[in-house]
């Protein structure tokens, strides 16, 4: 079994605290209560909240591997589930040739050695308990998410040439979406939800603290209000933690000792990510740091 | 509080009951009210949400809350309704409870008005909302009733809550005639001004049950409460986002279509030449491509004052879908009628469009005021050859005439050349056929949505893509 079996919900907040994520108060109880329910968790947010990163300290903490399923359009059940291993079913037919009956070489060929496991597969016949990430899932079309179903609730996968392959070990999912689309009733059903939002502003300094110790303490606190400030305006795409997080980062390179609003210019693409979107954060956040608004 | 019964309360007639089964009852009539409030829980989502509670402490008011959420609302819409949910039930439950208990909270102390110094009361409301203490709030609008309301409760409690937000001076715009020291000075956030009424309005209800001895009737949620903040057309981001979404959903409507071979012809020229590999003889089957059929489009948008925020919207929606139809023709109107398909053409980039459009469109006349009859005549006279059984109509507008003549029959004149008529009323239904709105005239004659939030608009593109295709 697994490291480390949390027994309440400080425990898990505390844990995914020391391997380096702060986890929310509907965070770290909605991922004690996967742990202890055994249910997949549906976190849904927007881009860069920490979803994928939830799950991966979710391992590190409760020291399981990841597994991580990426969906894309067109991802079907032979590279999530599981293939044949047609060449070497091949090989194995020509290397008995004559000598064996047919139903013996069938039986053969149509063996777990012949299996090829895709992260699936791998995440429910592992011995050791894993922790598995299907990661935007609202990316795969509704196929995809029917085949899920049998897996998410009984934690089985029917294959028709060997049976039903039972989970040994019970895994932790997540399943991430950035809500591109609506996802069926019938996967909400088997999941809790969990909903990350951008963090309130304390909350988001502890963050960037958290990662960046080396940043002066006024200016991760003007960084983070500054964030907060743009998050309120109308933009295409709002900067996210990981963007707080990676402006800090060149803060520190810079060696800046401010954000005045010629640091702010300079770093503004950090955290910007569309050209319309630049355009309007100088007009209307960039007036703001100067030393006389400061001042006031 | 004192345990002690207002004298003269008799079995109160206005206190429900308590329902059987204790904490698994509350539950599971909480859960019912959810229903009510069209949250789809099932018995499965109960389970695991009783499951939840074995796990934790049920005692402690925050976790309680995340389980019954994560296990129940699973989208950020539902969570929203679960909230507003959760605080009316568990407040009238509580309230039910105390009323049924006679827990009443005592004469009114030393809170009688006359006690209170007014303006302090009012500089400490201003810093508590600034401060944002929630606890601090709660007792301060306990305190402001005690100073305002008592005396002349009008009995509506909506009412009460402004005319004491009123005399508190609260507002959001700045006060720049306030001293310099005064917190209110600056506007206080309206954020903050809605928890402050929420707090009053709270307080208020509970000194109405404690008076009354019974408990009101459950007040449905509105449409307007449900909406999530971000919900409004006017959240030009989030609009852009839908549309991204859109557009990556028509694409992939149009190949899954694609890929299908029921009912398909076979292409006898590829299959004769397939059949060359063959010996002549056709082992292998050419089918002709389905192509999905696209619809064309004729859009008719307002852009009058009246509609201005959503009709920007609407535009930007139908630029960003040019390329899903094979031919969009785009109208806009006042008084008269202007077609803009050409400037969306030219233009990539949005913004310019919409300014193009508003500096030479001449669509407005004299009046600036929408002339519906006029429109009508002036697009059948326009496009009367070209409408056609698989054209397509849409109008965006809120249907107000301005008292001038709807003319629904020319309208009924388009909608019987035109396949389908769509109608997108920014307005929300419940203002319908209110004032000058003529829209049951026209709904007549075609299908009309309401379409001021971004899922009602995503709603509608679904109808309109599924029913082009499937034609």
């Amino acid at each position: 079994m697994g490291a480390t079996e949390p027994a309440s919900v400080e425990d898990v907040a505390t844990g995914l605290e020391r391997v380096g994520y702060l986890p929310g108060d509907a965070t770290a109880l909605v991922a004690f209560l996967a742990t202890k329910l055994g249910k997949p968790v549906l976190v849904e947010g927007p881009a860069g909240v920490g979803k994928t990163e939830l799950a991966k300290a979710l391992a590190r903490f409760m020291e399981r591997t990841l597994i991580r399923l990426q969906c894309y359009e067109g991802l079907d059940e032979a590279k999530a589930l599981y293939e044949w291993n047609y060449r070497k079913q091949l090989l194995r037919i020509q290397a008995e040739s004559d000598d064996a009956g047919w139903q013996a070489v069938q039986d053969d060929i149509f063996g777990e050695e012949f299996l090829l496991q895709r992260p699936l597969m791998s995440a429910i016949a592992s011995a050791e308990p894993v922790v598995l990430l299907v990661d935007e899932i609202d990316k795969t079309d509704q196929e995809f998410e029917a085949m899920l179903l049998e897996l998410l609730s009984d934690f089985q996968i029917s294959v028709p040439e060997l049976g039903r392959i039972e989970a040994r070990t019970r895994p932790v999912v997540l399943l991430t979406s950035n809500n591109t689309r609506e996802l069926t009733e019938a996967l909400k059903r088997r999941c809790l939800y969990l909903w990350l939002d951008y963090p309130r502003l304390e909350h988001e300094l502890a963050i960037v603290r958290l990662h960046t110790p080396e940043l002066d303490d006024r200016v991760a606190q003007k960084l983070v209000a500054v964030i907060h400030r743009i998050r309120e305006l109308d933009l295409k795409k709002p900067p996210s933690i990981a963007e707080s997080i990676d402006w800090a980062r060149t803060l520190v390179l810079l060696g800046s000792s401010d954000i005045d609003r010629d640091t702010f210019t300079t770093t503004m693409s950090v955290i910007l990510k569309h050209r319309t979107d630049l355009d309007t954060v100088a007009a209307r956040v960039g007036v703001m740091l100067d030393p006389a608004a400061d001042a006031a | 509080m004192s345990p002690t019964a207002p004298p003269g309360v008799a079995q109160e007639p206005g206190i429900p009951d308590k329902g059987p089964g204790g904490f698994a009852g509350s539950l599971l009539a909480f859960a019912d009210d959810l229903r009510q409030e069209g949250l789809a829980v099932g018995t499965s989502e109960i389970l695991d949400a009783f499951e939840a509670l074995e796990h934790v402490p049920w005692s402690d008011q925050v976790d309680f809350k995340e389980a019954m959420a994560a296990t129940l609302a699973k989208s950020p819409e539902d969570r929203r309704v679960f909230e507003l949910v959760f605080d009316r039930f568990f407040f009238r439950a509580a309230e039910a409870e105390a009323a049924r208990r006679r827990i009443t909270e005592g004469g009114r102390g030393p809170d009688s008005p006359s006690d209170i110094n007014l303006d302090t009361l009012r500089q400490q409301i201003a810093a508590a909302l600034r401060d944002g203490s929630d606890a601090a709030l709660r007792d301060l609008a306990r305190l402001a009733i005690a100073a305002f309301g008592q005396s002349e409760g009008s009995g509506v409690l909506g009412v009460d809550v402004q005319r004491i937000r009123r005399a508190l001076g609260l507002r959001a715009e700045p006060q720049p005639d306030l001293p310099d020291d005064d917190p209110r000075r600056h506007g206080t956030p309206r954020e903050q001004l809605r928890r402050f009424e929420q707090h009053l309005r709270r307080e208020l209800e509970r000194a109405l049950i404690e008076r009354t001895a019974s408990l009101p009737p459950k007040r449905p949620l509105n449409e307007l409460e449900r909406a999530l903040p971000t919900g409004p057309i006017q959240d030009l981001a989030a609009v852009h986002r839908v549309v991204a979404q859109l557009k990556r959903r028509l694409a992939s409507q149009g190949h899954e279509l694609k890929g299908r071979k029921r009912h398909a012809h076979v292409d006898v020229r590829r299959t004769m030449r397939a059949s060359l590999e063959t010996g002549g003889v056709p082992i292998t089957l050419k089918y002709r491509p389905r192509r999905p059929r696209r619809p064309e489009i004729f859009v008719l948008c307002d852009v009058s004052t009246s509609v201005t925020s959503a009709s920007t919207f609407f535009l930007s929606v139908l630029h960003a879908l040019h390329d899903a139809f094979r031919k969009l023709r785009s109208f806009v109107f006042i008084e008269r009628i202007s077609e803009v398909t050409e400037v969306f053409e030219r233009e990539r980039d949005f913004r310019a469009a919409s300014e193009a459009i508003s500096k030479d469109a001449g669509v407005a006349d004299i009046s600036g005021y929408t002339d519906y009859g006029r429109v009508w005549e002036e697009f059948l006279a326009l496009i009367e050859d070209e409408l056609h059984p698989r054209a397509t109509v849409i109008v965006l507008g809120d249907a107000r005439t301005n008292g001038r003549p709807p003319r629904d029959d020319v309208f009924a004149a388009i909608t019987a050349k035109a396949g389908r008529t769509f109608w997108l009323n920014p307005e929300p239904r419940l203002y319908w056929n209110y004032g000058d709105s003529v829209i049951a005239a026209y709904e007549r004659h075609c299908t009309a949505f309401e379409c001021w939030r971004t899922d009602q608009l995503e709603e509608f593109v679904k109808v309109l893509s599924r029913s082009s295709f499937s034609r």
